[in-house]
């Protein structure tokens, strides 16, 4: 597998969700993936930057355009170093919230892509990656 | 401060979402759309969003609170224009939307909420 | 570990015009000119070799993975997915790499004539190389051959599904044969695409031709439903036999305010009928 390209940006505030978005719209159509996977990548993106946002303390977002013998695709990963999730059988159930939401942003957000991995540790952060090929 | 801005057609209102919003805008459509409401005694909200790509959860979520507290003022609320990508998106995450009344375009939206709220 | 030598690499370069010749017979006589033109052959070849040298040239070893061999990978993937598409067996595909090992083998031959122990340890190395990339290539030949058949797939999917306007405001999806998630998405697509292009506001789905409706199935056409809803239209499902009416009772699935007929000509009857009243609500 190889990186062919790559870059990160910070997800701090409400401003940078939508900067999140526009980044993932513009390399994932870049890598030709079409419009319903694209949107659903999107949306994930969505997701989680919100959740780094409002549930991390504000992280980064690593992304890269990753290519796997012919196969081309975009992987993502949502890091902070905030309050992490205690209970992730839980957090993966749908219906879960932590804040008053309606919990669907990681249930949902798995749904929509191809990977999805979730690294947690209560206190010191939390890392979801998640990859969609085009 | 940025604000989507609200048009008035008679006892409607209509809105026309065609910026990538974040949440801080969402939440001030929802407030201004309120808002409009009571000042105007509108009967009907008209949202449309032909021209969005993505639908998230927030503001999916967004659009059901405006459709619950219009109805509780009194006017109907009618979401126009969704596109395929974004409704088998919504679909894939959940979210259903139900108690939001959909037409596929201002034109019928506009008809529906006619018919819905009638002459009294 | 042994590695390659500046002087099998000098050897390389100070005699490319004869390797070039003798490559080039080589894959002329296994018919690599069949659906090639020459020079386009005679061109690919000019461009691996000096691929392989610049490669060579920048002293990061024989692992093709690494980012020394970027360019070459990328000309081999593109020379795949070329050969790909005009048809060629993936071992042809790999044949172009490995038809230059007998001339590559031939010159080392008799640059170490005197130095067998060397000659051995570069014939290998060569070998190492040559068979990375001809790897490498018959890996990306597989799945640019797999892209393009899920593309004719797709095609042809969308040939066999076709949705049709039965009347002002009514689109019909005859669905034939099993539904498997590939195909249900695809056709899920283009009947959302069509309502949108034809404004239509009642979408009947048939699923007389499907034989068995199972958990998966009833789900996808419920997601279907949503998502027609969602947008502004509405959709009936149509061709609902008593047994799959049972099935999907027995399985416990909660089909909300589906509606459904069980048949197309029923369907359309209501279709009409709910176009025709003006009062806009939801019967």
């Amino acid at each position: 597998m190889t990186i062919r390209q790559s870059g990160s940006q910070p997800v701090r505030i409400e401003q940078d969700v939508v900067l999140a978005r526009q980044l993932t719209r513009k390399v994932a159509s870049e890598c030709g993936m079409r419009l319903v996977d694209l949107t659903k990548l999107v949306t994930a993106v969505s997701e989680l930057a919100r959740n780094t946002v409002v549930y991390g303390g504000g992280g980064d977002m690593d992304w890269a355009v990753i290519e796997d013998a012919g196969r081309v695709g975009l992987r993502l990963v949502f890091r902070d170093e905030g309050p992490g999730i205690a209970d992730v059988k839980l957090a993966l159930t749908d219906g879960w919230t932590s804040g008053g939401g309606l919990g669907l942003g990681l249930t949902g957000a798995r749904r929509l892509v191809d990977e999805f991995e979730l690294d947690t540790t209560p206190g010191q952060g939390t890392r979801v990656t998640i990859t969609r090929w085009a | 401060m940025e604000r989507i801005p609200i048009l008035q057609m008679g006892e409607f209102l209509l809105v026309t979402i065609q910026v990538d919003m974040h949440d801080q805008l969402a939440l001030r459509l929802q407030d201004d759309l309120t808002d409009r409401i009571d000042q105007t005694s509108a009967r009907g909200v008209l949202i449309d969003i032909s021209a969005l790509d993505m639908v998230d959860s927030f503001i999916g979520r967004m659009i059901a609170s405006i459709s619950g507290l219009s109805r509780i003022m009194d006017a109907e609320t009618v979401l126009v224009g969704m596109q395929p990508a974004v409704a088998i998106t919504l679909v894939e995450l959940g979210l259903t939307l139900p108690g939001v009344s959909t037409a596929l375009n201002v034109d019928r939206g506009m008809n529906l909420l006619r018919q819905r709220v009638g002459r009294p | 570990m042994a590695a390659l030598q500046n002087s099998t690499l000098e050897a390389i370069v100070s005699n490319q015009a004869q390797l070039l010749g003798e490559w080039l017979a080589a894959l002329e006589a296994n018919g690599a000119t069949r659906n090639i033109r020459e020079q386009d052959l005679r061109q690919e070849t000019r461009d691996f070799l000096q691929l392989v040298i610049d490669g060579l040239r920048s002293e990061c070893g024989t692992e093709i993975g690494v980012a020394g061999w970027e360019e070459t990978r990328r000309f081999l993937e593109k020379l795949s997915a070329s050969r790909a598409q005009v048809g060629q067996e993936s071992h042809q595909t790999a044949y172009f790499i490995f038809a230059l090992k007998g001339p590559l083998f031939t010159l080392l031959q008799a640059h170490y004539r005197e130095q067998p122990a060397l000659l051995a340890e570069q014939l290998w190395e060569v070998s190492q190389l040559l068979d990375a990339l001809g790897l490498h290539s018959i890996r990306t030949y597989q799945k640019n051959r797999e892209a393009v058949i899920k593309r004719q797939q797709e095609e042809l999917l969308e040939l066999s599904t076709p949705v049709v306007k039965l009347w002002e405001g009514v689109l019909a999806l005859p669905l034939i044969g099993t539904l498997d998630s590939q195909r249900s998405q695809t056709v899920m697509e283009s009947l959302l695409q069509r309502i949108v292009d034809t404004g239509s506001e009642i979408a009947i789905i048939d699923i007389t031709g499907v034989p068995t409706v199972d958990t998966l199935v009833a789900q996808h056409l419920l997601k279907t439903v949503t998502a027609i809803r969602l947008m502004g239209a509405d959709c009936i499902i149509s061709g609902v036999r008593p047994q799959i009416a049972q099935t999907i009772v027995h399985l416990g699935l909660d089909l909300g305010t589906l509606t459904t007929k069980s048949n197309l000509a029923d369907a359309l009857k209501l279709a009409l009928s709910r176009l025709g009243t003006s009062t806009g609500e939801r019967v």
